[in-house]
């Protein structure tokens, strides 16, 4: 490691200020001859986009959940055109929902990657000293990951659902149908993950907030699938209308349950949840010690 | 300017930072010492706002960390050398939080510089040494170009040159006007950087002042002086002959005499006039570690039981014949006279008339005996 030949302060270098001979008290207070700027909510959006894309996990993360939704969207369309069964009323696109049932997994993992690595590691420290508004870091955080995941998602099950709808004879879907399984199918799994970056901050532990979050995604129908009294029919029902991979069905129009959310109501169900955790999520880091 | 009010800080049973209250000036370097768990990075903690004080409040040039405007580009910090994701790299650490500040990137490249990264800015900062990772942390701190600065520990993990240039580079932003607060728990290295020193322990303030009025109080050169036993009056004829030679003579708890004014030839030739036998002359030296030893011994949290250092320190075991580790050499006084520092007994604060509040440890208030975890 170099070390420089003279340690010099770049502030020396570019202002040939007042010059204080060594270890005298200056006349006045130290000012920087860098202009001073006020941070806004774009400058942490912009350092949040650095973060993001300036590690590995981001990569894998995301990388693998492109491979599942074209992975699992293409053999899904291969196994239905092999062995030429017809899908009957079931839509082309649902094909696609398996491999954004367990892309989902990756965004969850991103999600709360993006706000816990930096407790695992100690940033969180630095983050909030060189930006004391845990509201802006919080926000710049939610805003950054909310929009890679939904354009990822969206881009990617568009394609999905482009090469089915290609490979299948089947209805053509409708312009509403297209738009639900693709913008809808993004906001909806962006939303999960904003919500998993909630618990990430609440938790303050990447492998802690990753467990948790599976478990609010698949506990519901497990638990679901072993109530068999009579007693618990009314809550197994609704474990089963209410649970995230039944919510995600509906915007394929094919329900996991045959009552419950229907339409883009699985948005809105969601998108509550998450405001509810954001705003818990702010709370904790506004109050807590870091 | 950092001032802090009635500090106080607890976690749970444990309290790590109890009523501190001091000032940190600009233009000069301040060291603020302690033995390890003392409270030192709790305090750096709430100066940044990172850790809410239980009571009392600490503020930067009048505000309050969290509402200060633009406060990265006031206060600079480094916390924790590991304090970044191992996994991005020394540049797009530093881009992200020059981005988060509203710094121009360009900004980043000169600090790069200045801490002499700029040849592995691009690796990933997992693979650094704790003194590269030092260097990481200093640039971060001097980003924003801030008049004030705080350094927990700058110097764990660097080698001799890089020591060397962090007590430079601290000179050289206090003698630009800025507020320097470093903290370290090593006396030697403090007294060679700061001007100003505030010493706690077990989260309480021991002592606050200059740095040369800390040596001129703690150092010293004596000898030690025994008398053959069994004689008393030898004692007290030798004591009256030193003193009447221009000596001081103190007494030391096993009998020895601690003699300061004159030279060791001096002494002997004094010991022989008056027909003293010596069964021991040596020459001794107190230094600034040892006096920072003796300060804080009753406020030290980590003790290990086996080989107590804390036992060196007794009067009893005191250098008997052993070379000064090689300690720094402080800034010995050629005759202290008034000032200078007699070892208490054991449990007794020396620090009576400090300017600080004289918390002596053992009169601790709070008695934090049990559960001393970390922080």
């Amino acid at each position: 490691m170099t070390t420089p030949p003279t340690p010099q302060a770049p502030s020396q270098r570019q202002a040939p200020a007042p010059q204080h001979s060594p270890q005298t008290a200056p006349a006045g207070p130290y000012t920087s001859p860098i202009p001073v700027r006020r941070a806004t909510l774009g400058d942490a959006i912009a350092s949040e986009w650095t973060k993001i894309r300036s590690v590995r996990s981001t990569m894998w993360t995301l990388g693998v959940m492109i491979v599942l939704l074209i992975g699992i969207g293409l053999l899904a369309a291969l196994a239905v055109n092999t062995v030429d069964s017809d899908l009957g009323s079931t839509p082309v696109l649902s094909l696609g929902f398996f491999g954004v049932l367990l892309g989902s997994i990756c965004v969850i993992t991103l999600g709360v990657m993006t706000i816990a690595s930096e407790y695992g590691t100690g940033m969180a420290r630095t983050t909030l000293t060189a930006c004391p508004s845990r509201a802006r870091v919080l926000g710049a955080k939610a805003i950054v990951f909310f929009l890679l995941t939904f354009v990822i998602t969206t881009v990617t099950t568009a394609l999905v659902a482009a090469l089915q709808t290609a490979m299948i004879d089947g209805a053509a879907p409708s312009g509403g149908e297209w738009l639900q399984a693709t913008v809808g199918v993004g906001l909806y799994i962006a939303t999960l993950g904003l919500l998993s970056l909630s618990v990430g901050a609440l938790i303050r532990h990447s492998a802690g907030a990753i467990t948790i979050m599976i478990g609010v995604v698949l506990l519901p129908l497990v638990l679901a699938m072993f109530m068999f009294t009579d007693s618990l029919a009314g809550l197994r029902l609704a474990l089963f209308q209410y649970s995230i991979p039944s919510q995600l069905s509906a915007f394929y129009s094919t329900s996991v349950a045959e009552s419950g959310p229907s339409g883009w109501d699985p948005l809105w169900i969601m998108l509550g949840t998450t405001a509810v955790a954001m705003i818990c999520a702010f709370v904790t880091l506004d109050r807590r010690d870091v | 300017m950092i001032e802090a009010v009635g500090l106080t800080k607890r976690y749970g049973a444990k309290t790590a930072v109890y009523n501190l209250s001091f000032q940190v000036r600009p233009g000069t370097v301040t060291g603020f010492l302690g033995p390890n768990g003392s409270g030192k990075s709790t305090t750096m903690r709430m100066i940044l706002g990172l850790d809410q004080p239980t009571s009392g409040h600490v503020t930067i040039g009048g505000h309050p960390f969290r509402s200060l405007p633009n406060a990265p580009r006031q206060v600079g910090a480094l916390l924790d050398a590991k304090a970044v994701h191992g996994g991005r790299s020394a540049r797009n650490h530093l881009l992200s939080l020059a981005q988060l500040a509203g710094i121009p990137a360009a900004r980043v490249d000169e600090v790069l510089g200045v801490v002499g990264l700029q040849d592995v800015a691009r690796q990933r900062s997992k693979g650094f040494s704790l003194g590269m990772g030092q260097r990481l942390g200093i640039a971060a701190a001097l980003l924003g170009d801030p008049q004030v600065l705080l350094f927990d520990e700058p110097v764990n993990g660097l080698d001799p040159e890089g020591i060397l240039w962090v007590r430079n580079l601290m000179k050289m932003l206090a003698s630009e006007g800025r507020t320097v607060f470093v903290s370290s728990h090593l006396m030697s290295e403090m007294a060679l950087t700061a001007e100003h020193l505030i010493v706690i322990g077990r989260g309480q303030l021991l002592a606050d002042m200059n740095v040369k009025d800390f040596i001129s109080a703690n150092s010293a050169d004596f000898a030690r002086v025994r008398v053959a036993e069994g004689v008393p009056e030898r004692r007290e004829k030798l004591t009256a002959s030193l003193t009447e030679a221009g000596g001081q003579v103190m007494s030391e708890p096993d009998g020895a005499l601690r003699i300061t004014g004159l030279p060791l030839p001096r002494i002997s030739d004094v010991a022989h006039e008056a027909d003293v036998r010596l069964w021991e002359l040596s020459p001794h030296q107190a230094s600034l570690e040892e006096a920072y030893m003796r300060m804080t011994q009753g406020a030290v949290d980590y003790r290990s039981t086996a080989d107590q250092k804390a036992g060196l320190q007794q009067p009893v075991g005191h250098g008997y014949g052993q070379p000064d580790h090689g300690a720094p050499q402080p800034q010995v006084l050629e005759a202290p006279q008034q000032n200078w520092y007699a070892p208490p007994p054991p449990g007794q604060n020396p620090y009576a008339t400090a300017p600080a509040e004289p918390a002596a440890a053992t009169a601790d208030p709070t008695e934090r005996d049990t559960s001393e975890d970390a922080r």
